[in-house]
């Protein structure tokens, strides 16, 4: 895969960050302090240049009806300037990605997916609307848009003060709603309040030729309410205390979105509600849905220092292996190690004490419902 | 660019050694700005104790980031005299000072350093 990069990436080495390949774009990981950028974000606010998730515009007469054969989500049912946290699953019902559809007109969707999955998203999406006979077509617009968030307490008064013309929008906007703003400069963005850090927060999706201004109009409206730059180590670290998946981590095809604890997202129509046709894994979801699995994702809170690492394994009070972390790091808010994982139903019950083998030695870790943060709590 | 002081030695594991390394001498050991770079902010070091016998290149404790763990190998072989108490609450001295006040522990040596570079030497390694 060739190198891709963000239009900010100029940016990014003068404000002398670590930059890392993350999916085969050039991203920063951090420009000081990875902590001290996560704090920002839970006290302030926090700027991240999220340039490399994909953007796909799904248009045409037949947009909406394709996305609810293609998705597990009822997406036309959708109102404009919604926003919705859905998935594309395998017929055999395992995650291929999850996604944020933002309803943009009637017959016009963009399908924001993780870079990693971009290009398997958009093959898939077009294969599902080519199977279906849907008037639909998939644009992959992910070079030409640049994304920018900004995240923390103080998102909403920064990004109210970039606002030339819709300022009355971004304190208006309910969470998982959109709205089209003119920057000052006559910029235009697509603002949403949407996020991945467990604060309030908006992401503004932009053309990639202005993402440079629109940068530094955040920066200049935003000192004050000490706003800071933030790199992908914040950003996971973040997501994860919010109890959020990562595709990769949390979620993958060999996972169903029941097994995450995000069965939820899986519409299947109710018989006093709206029609709900086929789609794309529906009888294996039902299925599942119907039996159970038997493992299931938790949240895991130890009293020590060590953290388990994604791969570690997590046994019981014999010592037996009861199942595999997907994701941990010390947790910055809460001082402590924490970690989601798969484990068997048997022991995912909140208060089950269990124990990761950490490197060889066993460090005891209670289940928690998660998250493990909630802003306001 | 990593800082890397033209006064110390460094191991082939991003290890710092300050001192005099043949036998019988106390030198203090630490990691480098290359290794607190690829870590990120430390947030707990496990160190040996005070009395443990290291070897050089073997694992001797850990380093905990928010977004990573690495293993603490020792540059030098000899008996741990002293362990920086700083470390316990205030792990990201690593970070803000780490060829100063982030040191780690100090070594009597008991046998001569061998195989440590000098700083052109970790300069092109790192490179």
């Amino acid at each position: 895969m060739s190198e891709l990069s963000t239009p900010l990436l100029d940016k990014h080495r003068e404000l002398g960050a670590t930059i890392v390949d993350f999916a085969g774009w050039q991203m920063p990981l951090r420009y000081t302090s990875d902590v001290a950028e996560h704090h920002a974000v839970r006290t302030a606010a926090g700027l991240f240049d999220l340039s490399h998730m994909g953007e796909l515009m799904v248009t045409g007469p037949d947009a909406a009806a394709a996305l609810d054969y293609a998705l597990v989500g009822h997406m036309s049912r959708m109102k404009l300037w919604a926003a919705k946290y859905t998935m594309i699953c395998t017929p055999q019902g395992g995650v291929l990605d999850d996604l944020v559809v933002y309803r943009r007109d009637w017959e016009h969707f963009m399908v924001v997916a993780n870079a990693s999955n971009r290009e398997t998203v958009v093959e898939e999406l077009r294969a599902r609307i080519a199977a279906g006979g849907f008037d639909a077509e998939v644009a992959d617009e992910t070079a030409a848009i640049a994304l920018i968030a900004v995240q923390g307490p103080r998102a909403v008064d920064i990004v109210t003060a970039m606002c030339e013309i819709g300022a009355e929008d971004p304190p208006a906007l309910k969470y998982y709603t959109a709205a089209n703003v003119l920057l000052h400069g006559g910029m235009h963005a697509f603002v949403a309040r949407t996020g991945y850090t467990g604060e309030d927060g908006f992401e503004l999706f932009v053309p990639a030729d202005l993402a440079a201004d629109v940068w530094d109009l955040a920066v200049a409206h935003g000192a004050d309410a000490g706003l800071v730059p933030c790199g992908l180590a914040s950003r996971d670290s973040l997501r994860l205390e919010a109890g959020m998946p990562l595709y990769g981590n949390e979620l993958s095809r060999d996972r169903s979105p029941f097994e995450a604890g995000l069965g939820r997202v899986v519409n299947f129509g109710r018989a006093d509600g709206p029609e709900r046709g086929d789609f794309v894994g529906r009888d294996t979801l039902a299925a599942v849905k119907g039996s159970g699995t038997a493992e299931v994702l938790v949240g895991l809170v130890g009293e020590g220092r060590r953290a388990a690492r994604a791969g570690y394994t997590v046994v019981d009070a014999d010592g037996a292996t009861v199942g595999v972390v997907t994701s941990g790091l010390p947790s910055p808010t809460l001082g402590k190690p924490v970690a989601m994982a798969y484990v068997a139903r048997s022991h995912a019950e909140p208060g089950t004490e269990l124990a990761a083998d950490v490197r060889g030695r066993r460090e005891p870790m209670r289940v928690i419902a998660l998250p493990f943060y909630r802003r306001g709590a | 660019m990593a800082e890397i002081p033209d006064n110390l030695l460094y191991s082939e594991e991003h290890e710092w050694v300050r001192g005099d390394v043949s036998p019988g001498s106390v030198v203090t050991v630490g990691i480098t700005d290359y290794a607190a770079d690829a870590l990120g902010d430390v947030v707990y070091v496990e160190a040996p104790s005070v009395g443990d016998e290291v070897k050089a290149g073997d694992v001797c404790g850990e380093l905990e980031s928010t977004k990573a763990v690495s293993e603490l190998y020792s540059p030098v072989t000899g008996a741990v005299t002293e362990v920086n108490p700083q470390l316990e609450n205030a792990p990201d001295l690593i970070n803000s000072d780490v060829y100063g006040e982030g040191w780690i522990f100090k070594v009597e040596l008991s046998e001569s350093a061998q195989d440590l570079m000098d700083p052109d030497e970790y300069a092109d390694k790192t490179e």
